[in-house]
């Protein structure tokens, strides 16, 4: 297997009805969450701040205020895509670690289409646009699945090293294509821009989440469809969870892996939108800004399942924005650290209760 | 042990059992898959502590918190599966965790001299300066036994013993036991093969659910009164091979040249036919090419040269689905490795390699619903418990996952049964079943290879039996022309034989 750390204690598969496994399944990411939370709280103490205050301001922030769930809800929008597109390969037996360059990709190539055909009508350029994203990320996902399946190549390596080809992909091929003396390309056609959310539900007015969250659940309703009810989900996860027995079974193990990493960039490709024809309607170098990275959490918090990586990528959404609240009475780097200490303990926490549920059964 | 109780979660794998072990005896412990034999041992070696009850050594209560107390106490443990470092010598491994040192330094020779000097007392046969690695299964279970022995062991605990050797090794070894039982060691022999028992022990204890439901000597007890003891029920006699094999070739081989994981030739010119009404045996020690053999036969596996034909049909390097096409099925020896994907439920399970099939779907969507109904009748026809398409096939015993195995891959309307190993670690009622459903293929017209390690179970079944050695078919017999011990020279290359 070459997913060893993190999919190793994973599979919580279809065939969990079992109500005590579902709930030792849910349990796991909640009591990591309760654990860090805990733990930070110890180092809000140590700098002289009342954790209680500090993480009501920040719920009370993130959550309460129509603007305040804007912002969460929009940085959630790009970790659903990312968290997605990691737990499709996990399903598959992959480790994708390269969302970041497949997101950042996606974006640009969403912004070099909608800044090339200003006068396309939105019917036209908004669908080429996201395409176009699909289609950058899913490209940069094909090339690391079709060397794992051609050359048995590991697609941690790889898809690693493709993050920073991505980066300077873009700095050499969009300097050219950014406007003077900025790492910015120009705007994008009026008719490519997502509508923000706030023109629906004016209570979140101001904030910059936009369609491209209802595409983003949009695309995790049809990723569970396509895992859990498709011939081809059957073999991916057949493939990730023994590929020998799938290999018995006739399923094709190098074309359900490729496959599966195309797909799975695709998915990260397409969450740019929500930053280019979202928020700014240009692409910015470092737009990403570890978003891609923090999908390998939200899929493990998310225990690879569409659901959970939505909960996940919402938590995540609500820390980052809370963070920046909070960002007066203590440092930053609080987030970071909570950040960490989540994985931390979502790891251990789910090694435990995997231990328990083996008991159980 | 007194009184022993011990739970998992709902499941209760041991109820009250006790257990009177006697110095210079030889215990059998017998019952099916998860009788909690196992359980009853790992207590009694402190790898798991009771609920409830008492463990006495020499009128003394004693509790076990981990393996190293049991071993301080002189409880040792031969595992099934062995616990040795390959790269090491004999006397390394042996002596491993309690090394004669000086200042920290390992003494090589004096390890070698104490390691041979305890090999020659009890008679157990092994060069200390060997590698492991390079040793015989026979050998370096003899080299476990030692390590026990070198800790000072007086009760030795041995975990299916038999099950990785060869008829000769399995006389070696109850020779060895025998010895060490007359040196005043008591000997806990967990088996479920009955002859065994008969053979060897003084007395025996019979589990089922949990329970001890007999406990006696083994003189008076016959196998069949064991058998129906430890089942709790009467075992149907399996009706002795009768049919006729026809003249129809289901199955052909030729000069067939397999390579092994390393590239190094596994099978070498096989040829052979499994006609249609006939069960072919392929008998030898495992490692033998056998493996490598199926795994080629099933498409998992491109032959070097050589061809197959299932059915008419040239199959030869082509892929797992076409064989299943031409009218293949496969049981394969390892089920948890290939034979399931124990993370899915049964239903899954049982349309691996034909969730294409239409019924199951439209178009690319595969329906849970389709899938339990088509899951629901096999499951029920071949028993498999508990019969809930829902369930994981993890959580299922050995004997339920082989009857899964044996539903998928029995009612594929194969024409060829490729079985490997059919019935390994199965409990006897499970046994007799898919022995049964592989006669009843037989009668039904379809070809049968049966690869096993258990010769036992080649020679009840079987017509035709090939024996292979290092990637040889050495031996051709008719089954009704041999026993055990014929086979077992031409398993260990004692003998090689007119094909």
């Amino acid at each position: 297997m070459s997913t060893a750390p993190l999919a190793a204690g994973e599979p919580v598969s279809a065939g969990a009805r079992d109500p005590r496994r579902l709930l030792l399944g849910v349990a796991a990411p909640l009591v990591a969450i309760v654990l860090a939370l805990a733990a930070g709280a110890i180092f809000i103490v140590a700098i002289g701040q009342n954790p209680f205050a500090i993480y009501g301001l920040m719920i009370g922030e993130s959550l309460g205020t129509g603007y305040g769930l804007g912002q969460t809800l929009f940085k959630a929008t790009p970790l659903i895509f990312t968290g997605l597109a990691v737990a499709l390969g996990f399903r598959a037996g992959l480790f994708n670690i390269g969302a970041e360059g497949q997101i950042y990709l996606g974006g640009f190539a969403a912004a070099l289409i909608g800044s090339a055909f200003t006068g396309w009508p939105p019917a036209l350029l908004l669908p080429a646009c996201i395409l176009a994203a699909a289609a950058a990320g899913g490209a940069w996902g094909a090339i690391p699945g079709l060397l794992k399946a051609r050359f048995g190549a590991h697609e941690v390596i790889n898809t690693i090293m493709m993050n920073f080809i991505a980066f300077a992909l873009v700095s050499f091929v969009g300097r050219p294509l950014f406007e003077p003396a900025t790492v910015r390309t120009a705007d994008i056609g009026a008719g490519a821009a997502l509508a923000r959310l706030s023109d629906w539900l004016p209570a979140l007015r101001g904030s910059p989440a936009n369609m491209a969250l209802v595409l983003a659940l949009a695309v995790a309703a049809l990723a569970g469809l396509l895992i859990f009810r498709t011939r081809f989900g059957y073999a991916l996860r057949a493939v990730g969870l023994s590929a020998p027995a799938a290999a018995f079974g006739g399923i094709s193990i190098g074309r359900t892996q490729a496959l599966a990493m195309t797909l799975s960039g695709a998915i990260a490709g397409i969450g740019g939108v929500n930053f280019v024809l979202g928020y700014k309607h240009f692409f910015e170098m470092g737009f990403s800004g570890g978003t891609g990275f923090l999908g390998i959490a939200v899929a493990l918090i998310g225990r690879n399942h569409p659901v959970g990586v939505v909960l996940a990528a919402l938590f995540f959404g609500a820390l980052s924005y809370g963070g920046l609240v909070i960002n007066q009475q203590v440092p930053r780097e609080l987030i970071d650290v909570l950040q960490g200490l989540v994985i931390l303990f979502a790891i251990s926490a789910q090694q435990v209760l995997e231990r328990m549920s083996r008991r159980l059964a | 042990m007194r009184g022993i109780w011990r739970r998992f979660g709902h499941v209760v794998a041991n109820r009250d059992v006790s257990l009177d072990l006697a110095p210079g005896t030889i215990h059998a412990l017998v019952g099916e898959n998860g009788a909690g034999k196992s359980t009853l041992m790992r207590t009694l070696y402190g790898l798991l502590q009771p609920d409830r009850g008492a463990i006495v050594i020499d009128d003394r209560q004693v509790h076990l918190r981990r393996p190293a107390d049991a071993m301080h106490l002189g409880i040792g443990m031969v595992h099934q599966h062995f616990m040795l470092v390959p790269t090491l010598t004999v006397a390394e491994n042996v002596t491993l965790g309690h090394e004669p040192q000086t200042l920290g330094l390992f003494r090589r020779r004096r390890a070698v001299r104490e390691v041979e000097s305890l090999a020659k007392r009890h008679g157990l046969e092994v060069d200390p300066r060997a590698r492991v690695g390079a040793l015989s299964v026979g050998a370096q279970q003899r080299v476990e036994i030692l390590k026990t022995l070198y800790r000072g062991a007086r009760v030795l605990i041995l975990d299916e013993p038999t099950a990785v050797l060869t008829p000769h090794e399995v006389e070696d070894l109850f020779r060895m036991l025998r010895e060490l039982r007359q040196q005043g060691a008591t000997i806990v022999l967990i088996t479920h093969k009955l002859a065994e028992v008969k053979a060897l022990a003084g007395h025996v204890t019979i589990m089922r659910a949990g329970e001890v439901v007999a406990d006696a000597p083994v003189e008076g007890l016959s196998i069949e009164a064991m058998a129906e003891t430890m089942v709790g029920r009467p075992i149907p006699a399996l009706q002795a091979p009768s049919a006729r094999p026809g003249a129809t070739i289901m199955l052909s081989v030729r000069a067939l040249d397999v390579a092994d994981d390393r590239g190094l030739p596994a099978v070498k010119r096989a040829s052979f036919d499994v006609h249609a009404g006939e069960i072919v045996g392929v008998a030898g020690v495992e490692g033998n090419g056998q493996h490598e053999l199926v795994e080629c036969l099933a498409g998992l596996r491109p032959p070097l040269r050589g061809e197959i034909s299932i059915v008419g049909h040239r199959c030869t390097g082509r892929s797992a689905r076409e064989h299943f096409a031409a009218g293949l099925a496969h049981s394969p020896s390892d089920r948890l490795h290939r034979g399931l994907v124990p993370d899915m439920n049964l239903g899954e399970n049982l349309i691996l390699g034909r969730h294409h099939d239409r019924d199951l779907g439209a178009g690319p969507f595969l329906s849970p619903r389709r899938v339990a109904r088509f899951a629901r009748p096999l499951i029920e026809a071949f028993d498999v418990r508990p019969p809930d398409p829902d369930a994981r096939a993890a959580g299922l015993s050995g004997g339920n996952q082989q009857k899964l195995i044996a539903a998928r891959e029995l009612s594929r309307g194969a024409s060829v049964i490729l079985a490997a190993h059919p019935t390994r670690g199965v409990d006897l009622g499970a046994v007799a079943f898919i022995h049964s459903r592989l006669m009843d293929e037989r009668n039904a017209g379809h070809g049968v290879l049966l690869v096993s390690a258990e010769l036992s179970e080649i020679l009840t079944l079987s017509d035709r039996i090939f024996v292979m050695f290092e990637g040889d078919l050495v031996y051709e017999v008719r089954a009704q022309d041999t026993d055990e011990r014929e086979l077992g020279l031409y398993m260990t290359g004692r003998r090689r034989g007119p094909r």
